[in-house]
């Protein structure tokens, strides 16, 4: 997501630019190409997402249509602002993110199942081990991505804490 | 136990641990601006909730705010409009504003320092990257996401999972024309752009306490750059001595008071690290990056290198960047010709930057068809400049002098670079399309060598032009 869309007080159509710099340049890119329009899961290589510590990338993804991301690695903030939106992250290992993306390339049509629960992503008769910390798969398996109303459980926790701290309740 | 830093820190805030197995942790200063506030103030009011602790939290504009005219309403519809949003929710919402007719406006990671809000053993949490700035001062500062500066406005919490700890020893003198930039530059050259992803970096060693404040406000900045979401450095009596009278700093006796706590929070001498980096203070040049991540830098006296050098992961990301930026391997950077020189943004926008690169302008001029700029990082800091005429030493140097913002460092306001420019900077990030053209293209450097460049009209070793 270039910068300059970070501009605006609503992710409304923040799809539309998605990687829309590498699109220009890049005809060939998967997110020009019709074939891979309606996809719902998105294949990555390394530290994907880095200098992507928006909502607007994932927002973006969202919009455009990503329910998953599978992917050799991925920038920390990213990855959490992915699990804030309910979209899961996988990680493989490097040479099964490699035979994926051919095995996708070569076969388009063919249903890929990301299964949160079990840490695994199937293709065709493949399965592969995946991982995802456990904190995220708990949030995921669970529904309870949205953080909001997890931390405000804490109710008067959260004001002892305060009180305990001399900067806040004075030197 | 020996405890360090962040782990005394990280206790002190604890709230619980949730379900999830993340801990609660309590933020004790929510920093915010107009570019990720604005959905999260709507989402918040979506929920019907408040601002859990609105003395807590504080704001000010700083992205998109042009430099050279601030007078309202801004030529930029958009940034107008994320502007008035800002005003009216914190309005809305109790939470004090450092508008522009303030006095204390300014880029929030310089202004949190400079103001004293930023103080030692506190948690901080901002919706920017370059949060982990605010460890400089013994703080643990984290950079949030949107959904989550509404968490933390909705509940002053977060859930976190707790780093690993590294520390990062620079012991030794820099050498003359070595800057604290040079010194993180050479840091992510060596441990990579994800090599602290996971952990904390704890920045030690005499040439690290050797340092003024604003020298370590530079390293923790850039600490994101190398992947490790905070960094921090412990509060010692620099520290204290920089806090001392500022406005939101405590005052008289609780001063005092306030030392011996933050002195307590301190890392303990036998404390132990999951992992110990060493880097000789006097091995490090002055670094320029020749490509599109913080990483891909070299010292200034070393050439472009070829993809056949690097780690074979590495190769084909280095031979994109190459072929983005156009640089042939093996040709010296230095000569390397400029179009834009920028001195300013959150990691080397303070007075002493702008002093250093001041005193290499002094009675020198910009390079003909080159567009120079120097943003000073808040009000205070230009007004501090102005008072000591060093606006007048750029200005007469035939830099532009600005007023405080976020600038060119990433292309959300009226500064940009257009077409292929190439823009010698003293900002952080030289992703591709960062400074505003998608083609653009980004050196990082130190603001003296931003200075020399903008004379010499190309990249050139500041040690030769400095008095």
């Amino acid at each position: 997501m270039p910068a300059r869309y970070l501009k605006s007080v609503t992710f409304e159509g923040l799809e539309r630019h998605i990687f829309e710099d590498d699109r220009r340049h890049a005809p060939d890119h998967p997110f020009n190409h019709p074939r891979y329009h309606g996809a719902s899961i998105l294949i990555v290589g390394r530290n994907f997402g880095s200098g992507s510590s928006r909502e607007h990338a994932p927002e973006g993804l969202r919009r455009w249509g990503i329910r998953g991301l599978v992917g050799e690695s991925f920038a920390e903030i990213f990855i959490g602002n992915c699990i804030a939106l309910g979209l899961p992250c996988l990680t493989l290992a490097p040479e099964d993110v490699m035979w994926l993306m051919e095995a996708v390339a070569r076969n388009p049509e063919q249903e890929i199942v990301l299964d949160v629960e079990h840490r695994v992503v199937t293709f065709g008769d493949r399965t592969i081990p995946a991982r995802l910390a456990d904190a995220h798969h708990h949030q995921l398996v669970t529904g309870t991505w949205n953080a909001t109303g997890a931390l405000l459980e804490a109710g008067e926790a959260i004001d002892r804490v305060a009180k305990r701290l001399p900067y806040i309740s004075g030197y | 136990m020996a405890k360090a830093l962040l782990d005394k820190v990280w206790d002190a805030h604890t709230v619980r641990t949730l379900p999830s197995g993340q801990t609660q942790l309590f933020f004790g200063l929510h920093l915010i601006h107009e570019v990720t506030s604005p959905q999260a103030f709507q989402m918040l009011r979506e929920m019907g909730l408040r601002v859990r602790f609105p003395e807590r939290t504080f704001a000010t504009i700083d992205h998109i705010v042009p430099t050279a005219s601030q007078v309202r309403p801004f030529r930029d519809a958009l940034a107008e409009e994320m502007t008035a949003h800002l005003v009216s929710n914190c309005k809305e919402f109790g939470v004090p504003l450092f508008d522009l007719d303030s006095g204390r406006q300014g880029i929030v990671h310089i202004i949190g320092p400079e103001l004293g809000l930023t103080q030692p053993g506190m948690t901080i949490a901002c919706g920017d990257s370059h949060t982990s700035t605010h460890g400089a001062l013994g703080a643990l500062a984290f950079g949030i996401g949107t959904s989550q500066v509404r968490d933390v406005l909705a509940t002053q919490c977060l859930g976190m999972d707790k780093p690993k700890l590294r520390q990062i020893r620079v012991v030794g003198s820099l050498a003359r024309g070595v800057y604290a930039k040079d010194v993180i530059l050479a840091i992510i050259h060596r441990l990579g752009v994800k090599g602290g992803v996971g952990y904390a970096y704890e920045y030690a060693g005499s040439a690290i306490q050797a340092m003024s404040m604003e020298e370590r406000l530079t390293i923790c900045n850039m600490s994101i750059e190398g992947g490790a979401r905070v960094g921090y450095v412990n509060p010692d009596a620099t520290t204290f001595a920089y806090l001392r009278g500022r406005p939101f700093a405590p005052q008289g006796e609780a001063f005092d008071r306030a030392v011996t706590w933050w002195t307590s929070m301190a890392t303990d001498p036998d404390a132990t690290f999951d992992d110990v980096f060493h880097l000789d203070a006097a091995s490090i040049e002055p670094m320029v990056t020749w490509g599109i991540n913080p990483g891909q830098s070299v010292g200034v006296g070393e050439p472009i290198p070829h993809p056949a050098e690097a780690p074979e992961t590495d190769r084909a990301a280095w031979a994109e960047a190459l072929a983005f930026m156009s640089f042939e391997p093996g040709r010296p950077i230095v000569g390397t010709p400029i179009d834009v020189a920028f001195i300013g943004s959150c990691t080397n926008a303070r007075l002493s930057d702008l002093r250093a690169a001041a005193e290499v302008a002094r009675g020198r001029k910009v390079a003909r068809g080159l567009r120079a700029l120097v943003v000073p990082g808040s009000q205070a800091v230009a007004k501090a400049a102005e008072a000591e005429g060093l606006h007048e030493i750029f200005q007469a140097a035939g830099f532009d002098w600005r007023k405080a913002g976020c600038s060119l460092c990433l292309g959300m306001n009226e500064d940009k670079l257009t077409g292929r420019e190439i823009c010698a900077s003293s900002s952080n990030r030289n992703f591709k399309g960062r400074q505003g053209s998608p083609t653009g293209r980004t050196l990082l450097m130190s603001p003296t060598m931003v200075a020399a460049a903008a004379i010499a009209g190309e990249v050139t070793d500041v040690r030769e032009w400095l008095r």
